[in-house]
Formats: C-alpha cells, structure tokens, sequence
C-alpha cells in the first residue's frame, strides 16, 4: 500500500509561495488518511459480523434440528448402556418373610385389531369365537366392520391361545407384549395381597396398578423403579399363613360358621405372621361378585373379616378394664369386688351369662376368669368414663388401624356419639363399641409386649419399633397371668395346648340387627390369645362369624366352644413352626423317633 | 524438505482415515453385540422369573399338602408336632465298644497309634 506523505513537498512548496499556512494541507490529510482507515476497520468489522453471524446462525439450526429430531422420533433406549433388572419387571415381586414368592410377574400378550386390515372379518371373527368361549361371532363381525380402524379384543392371553390366534394367521389381528401379575399361591393370603389391575394400556406395554390389599396400599412402592428389582418382603410366614387357613377352614366346617378371620401377631415388633380371612378369593382373577340387595358386606368374599370386620368384641374386652384399674392402684389382682348379679344401673339391668351369679364378692381374677360382668361393671365406674375412653384410645381402639392394606383406613371403630356410665359399663365387658380384630390383637399385643404399645405391619421388621409405655410392667405380667388363668381353671379350658402356656380370653357378643336390636341366635365369637404366657412372642387371635358348636344335645354358640378349639389347633400347628420349644416333660427314651433334618 | 512433509501428513491423513474407518465399524459391531446380549439377557431374566414364577406354583402349600397326603403310606409326611422338639440330654452316646467295631477286622484298627490311649 503506497503511503501518500502528509506534508507533500510540492504543495507545501506551492502553498508557502501564495502565502497560505502549509499546516492546513497536512490536518486536510490526516483528515483524509483517518477517513480511509475508519472505512477499511469498519470493512473488516462488517465481515466479522457477518461470519459470527452465520456462525450463529449454523450453531442454532443445528441445536434447532437437533430438538425437533428428538422431538419427533421416537425415543430409543442408549444401547451400549450396560443394562440392569429393568427389563423385565415394572412392578417389583411381593416375597413372604422367608423369600417365598407371593407375587410376581409374568410376560404374556394382549390381542388387538386393526379391522382395516383384516382379510375376512367375518371368518376371523368365527374362529376368535372359537377360540374364546366369551366372544361371539355376530357381534365381533358388527364391530370389525363398523369401520373402526382399532379394537382391543383381549387383555392377557395364555401361549396356547396365542398360537391358536397367530394360525388363523389374517393381517389385522396383533399382539402386545404385556407383564401380568401372577399370585402363584391361589386364594392364599388373598386379602393380604389384594388384586391388580391394568391401569393406561397401550400398544408395547400397559400400567399394572394395585386395586386392593398391600398390591395397592403400597402401589408407590411396588411401581418405584429404582426398587424394582428388590421384592418387597411381607411379614407374613406362607408355611404360618398357610396352615393357619387349612385349620381355621376346618373350624368353619365344624362349627357350621359362615366365615371366620386369624390374625398371628407378633407382639415385639408388631409384625403380622398370619392374616387370614375367610371366605377368600383368588386374587389372579378377583372376582367382582353382585351381592343381593339385603346381603351383608361380609357375605362378599372380598369382605377382609380381619381387618374390616367391625363388631363388638364381648367379654375380650375385659382385661383392658381390670388391666386399668391395677393401673390406676385401684386394685391389685386379689382384690375382691363387688360381683353381685344381676346389677341395676338405672333403668339397665346387667346380667350374667345364663342368668349366673358369681358374687356377691369376686377377686379381680375370678372376674376375668368367670367372665363377669358386674364385676367389670363395676371396676369401670370406679375407673370413669374418661379414664376409660383415654386408656382404649392409647390402646388404638379409637382410630383405624395403621396396617398397609387400603381396607384398613376406611375401617374405623364404630364408638357411641356419647359417653354415660351406662356405655362406660357396656363398654368395660366389649359392648356398646365395636372395633375390628385387628384392633383387638393390635391391643392384646401391647398386653403381651410388657405394656408397650405395638403397631401392626405387614411388612417384615428388622427389630422392634418404639412404642408408648400405656401400663406398667407389672400390670402387664398380671393381667397376662390372669389370662392364662382363663384357660387353666376358665371358660378356654379347650385352648391349652401342652407346653406352650396359652392365655387368653373368650368373647361372644350378639350380631346386631341392621335394623336395630341384636339376633338372638347369631354371634361373633372371639378368643384372644398369647403364648407362651410366661414370656409372651405371639397373639393368636381367631374369630367366627355365626358358629354353632352341636356336639351336644343342644347348640352351643359360646367362643368357649368354637372359636376357642380352632385357636388351639392353630398354637399347636404354628407354635414349632415358628420355633418355639414346648415346655414340656421329655417323653420316654424309647418314644423319641429319629427325626433327620 | 517440504514435499517430504506433505507426503507424510498425505500418508498420516490415509492412516487416520483407515483407523477411524476401523473404528467406526468396531464400535457398531461392539454395539449390535451389546443389544444382541442385553436380549439374552432380558429372554434369559424372564426365563428365570417364569421358572421361578412356576417353581413357586409347583411348592405351594395347597400342593405339596395334597402330595403329602397322596404319598403318605411311603413318606409318611405328618405336620411338625410340639412333642417332636426333643432334648440333647436326651440322646444317648454311642456306645464305646462300638466304636471299635470288630477287632478281628484290622483295618478298623490299623490308625490306632496308641492302644492305652483313650477313644476320641
């Protein structure tokens, strides 16, 4: 580039011999060498922005396609990512406490139809019919060409149907994959485990969702994928759980009841072994029955006994009166009371079963060992109405129970509107308020854990949970003594078991009518019971909706008689498989057989 | 000088080309590998919870209950008693003599160093 100078000579030459200041040739100059090179920067500055430009330009079509590319297509899994347990199983397995499946998995297919592209809807439509004894020709042959372009026709179908569907080989029928909920044990533990269901379905794959019991309480669990592939592992025991259903169906066979529910609790951790409630069902196809219009809810199968079952529990009730007033210092277990049958309170007169009298004067043990009324009467007016009220309520019977099954928050103890001496007294031999058999072995547990409050679970614990002290050790160890007294000398005389010290207490207490006032030949019988009673592990807790014992030359509807029988069969079944040794005289030497292990 | 160094960044260039090309299709080849194993494995997973699925069919109480009872004249299979809980104090031990076995037979005897010494 040729630099033209700022004093050319010439015309400073030229200019100093007119006369005029050379310094203006140089300023018009400079000026004009400034000029150029604002243009040249200005230039190079344009071309900069221009190629910053489009490199912007390049760098956000590029991000932009990028974005709808993604958006558009559908999405791929990254297929060198080491893959995990997430391809099978969207809902993770449900194990007992040992590891034993109750419920998993299964890949199996839905069919579907595009119509449109069917060959012949109406041979298709014929050999579906065959097929699937629910399907009818006429009708599939109306919907495939009533110009529909999709249909679903099956929700899960078995392989050999599958091939039966892939022969008749037309374009328009197809398969998705589909996971299904497989519940390899039947009707066992089926209210435990409750049922499921498909929730969004599409094409690939569809939602499974918990319709009932855990499957449901716990969907949130069940479904986290991060916990997939962990099973959830229940408290309950299949070997427990199972022989405490085989036995307690028995028992409803004999004592002629139309259902029944056993409840195993164990009373350190709150743990629930055995939650059993008959007439059960089978949750892989859970039944969806219409009951008659004047049907009871408990007449359905569906109907958890155990946890929903509401009734008065009767004379069970007894002990937490007299477990109170011990509490309170108000009498120790030698105390005698005041026992005199029949008792009148106001207009109410308070007898004794059959019209007995076991007063005038009773020691509080003989209370809860004969079973007396009065003498819980008036135990309980000595303690008050709110005393009462405050003492159940620490023991859960005001609330619905905390176990994770969905049945369990709806079922709430039905508690009367108000409180007089007359429901204090009701209340302190189990009438009057009714509660589930849930609550009733939730309570006989805190008994049996030295006073401690437990909270049922159906989920396997590591250890105990930290409870509320409700009463004193001592009181605790007396009333469970005064339990066992129950079945050593009481009216559970049929519940000992040799070498396992069972203690417990019967109740029997009318059903009430729906339209008010109770039935004379229907009852509830309960017995409530824990063992060993020297060091209590376990709540055996059984109860029978509507027995009658007829053995003898007149029917027997006392929990003396049913109920307490199948809960003595049950401790004796389950009590060596939850390892706990008899204590008992060893037999003979030459008894002893060669067991191997 | 320079023509050499063209020459060789020509042939570092037709080198790299090949590597790249090589590794191009090593990692497509690894990457099929990789799906065709992850559907192994996914087939063999579900092969495994079917059979577990089925193993837990075959053992279900109600079953094994009835098989108990269909084979009881050979097994003889009855529910665990309380009164079978027995006591080590209550097992005899073995006799001493028999622990000797038959003395004529000498192989029974043949590791006993010492005869004075007590048995084990």
């Amino acid at each position: 580039m040729t630099r033209t100078p700022l004093r050319p000579l010439a015309r400073i030459l030229k200019a100093r011999a007119q006369g005029e200041n050379p310094d203006v040739i140089e300023r018009e100059n400079l000026r004009l060498r400034h000029e150029q090179q604002r243009d040249a920067s200005r230039n190079r500055a344009e071309v900069r922005l221009l190629i910053l430009g489009f490199a912007f330009f390049v760098a956000f079509s590029a991000i932009g396609a990028r974005m709808g590319i993604v958006a558009t297509t559908e999405a791929a899994e990254p297929r060198s990512f080491a893959s995990g347990a997430e391809i099978l199983a969207q809902r993770a397995d449900i194990t007992d406490r040992n590891g034993r499946v109750l419920a998993t998995n299964m890949l199996t297919h839905a069919l579907y139809a595009h119509p449109k592209d069917m060959v012949d809807p109406a041979r298709v439509a014929g050999e579906l019919a065959a097929i699937f004894p629910e399907m009818n020709a006429e009708d599939l042959t109306r919907r495939f060409t009533d110009g529909r372009s999709f249909m679903w026709l099956r929700k899960v179908l078995s392989p050999e149907q599958m091939q039966a569907v892939h022969d008749i080989g037309d374009p328009g029928l197809l398969f998705g994959p589909r996971e299904m909920r497989l519940y390899p044990n039947g009707q066992l533990a089926a209210h435990v485990l409750g049922g499921t269901s498909f929730g969004a379905e599409g094409v690939h794959s569809a939602e499974v969702i918990g319709t009932a019991g855990v499957e449901r309480a716990l969907d949130a669990r069940l479904r986290d994928p991060a916990l997939s592939a962990t099973p959830l592992e229940l408290s309950i025991d299949l070997t427990v759980q199972a022989a405490v259903e085989e036995i307690l169906d028995a028992g409803i066979t004999m004592m002629n009841a139309k259902g029944g529910a056993a409840i195993i609790m164990d009373v350190r951790t709150g743990e629930l072994l055995s939650l059993a409630s008959l007439p059960a069902f089978d949750p892989n196809n859970r039944p969806n029955p219409v009951l008659p219009k004047d049907a009871e809810p408990g007449d359905s199968p569906l109907f958890n006994r155990a946890v929903q079952g509401v009734y008065e529990l009767g004379s069970t009730f007894k002990i937490f009166t007299t477990a109170q007033a011990m509490e309170l210092g108000l009498v120790g277990p030698d105390t005698m009371v005041d026992a005199d049958a029949p008792m009148r309170w106001g207009r109410h007169l308070i007898k004794e079963f059959q019209g007995k009298n076991y007063g005038p004067l009773a020691s509080v043990t003989d209370v809860i060992v004969k079973s007396s009324n009065v003498g819980t009467a008036r135990l309980a007016l000595q303690i008050g109405g709110l005393r009462q009220q405050a003492f159940l309520k620490s023991l859960g019977f005001f609330d619905a129970t905390p176990v994770e099954l969905t049945e369990a928050p709806g079922a709430k103890p039905l508690l009367p509107a108000r409180w007089p001496d007359i429901v204090t007294i009701t209340t302190s031999y189990g009438h009057g308020m009714s509660a589930s058999p849930l609550h009733l072995a939730t309570a006989y547990a805190t008994i049996a854990n030295g006073g401690i409050t437990v909270k049922p679970t159906l989920v396997k614990q590591t250890g105990p949970r930290p409870g509320v002290r409700v009463m004193r050790e001592d009181v605790a160890k007396e009333s469970v003594m005064m339990l066992r007294k129950v079945v050593t000398e009481g009216t559970a005389s049929l519940a000992e078991v040799p070498g396992y010290e069972v203690a417990g207490k019967t109740g029997t207490a009318d059903k009430p009518k729906r339209t008010g006032g109770y039935y004379k030949d229907k009852v509830i019988n309960t017995f409530a019971s824990v063992f060993p009673a020297s060091d209590p592990r376990y709540v055996v807790l059984v109860t029978l909706d509507e027995p009658v014992e007829t053995s003898g030359t007149e029917p027997r509807r006392t929990a003396g008689w049913t109920a307490v029988p199948v809960a003595a069969e049950i401790t004796r079944r389950i009590a060596p498989l939850l390892d706990i040794r008899p204590v008992v005289e060893a037999p003979p030497l030459d008894q002893l057989t060669a067991v191997r292990n | 000088m320079r023509p050499v160094i063209y020459v060789l960044t020509f042939i570092a260039v037709l080198g790299l080309g090949f590597w790249a090309y090589r590794e191009h299709y090593d990692t497509r080849q690894a990457l099929r590998d990789v799906s065709g194993l992850n559907a192994e494995i996914a087939s063999l997973r579900e092969a495994l919870a079917l059979q577990r699925a089925e193993w837990a069919y075959l053992n279900r109480p109600d079953r094994l209950r009835e098989l108990a009872s269909l084979n009881f004249e050979r097994l003889g299979l009855m529910p665990l008693e309380p009164t079978q809980f027995g006591d080590a104090a209550n097992l005899s031990y073995p006799a001493v003599e028999e622990f000797f076995g038959d003395i004529n037979n000498s192989v029974m005897v043949t590791g006993q160093l010492n005869p004075e010494e007590e048995p084990l």
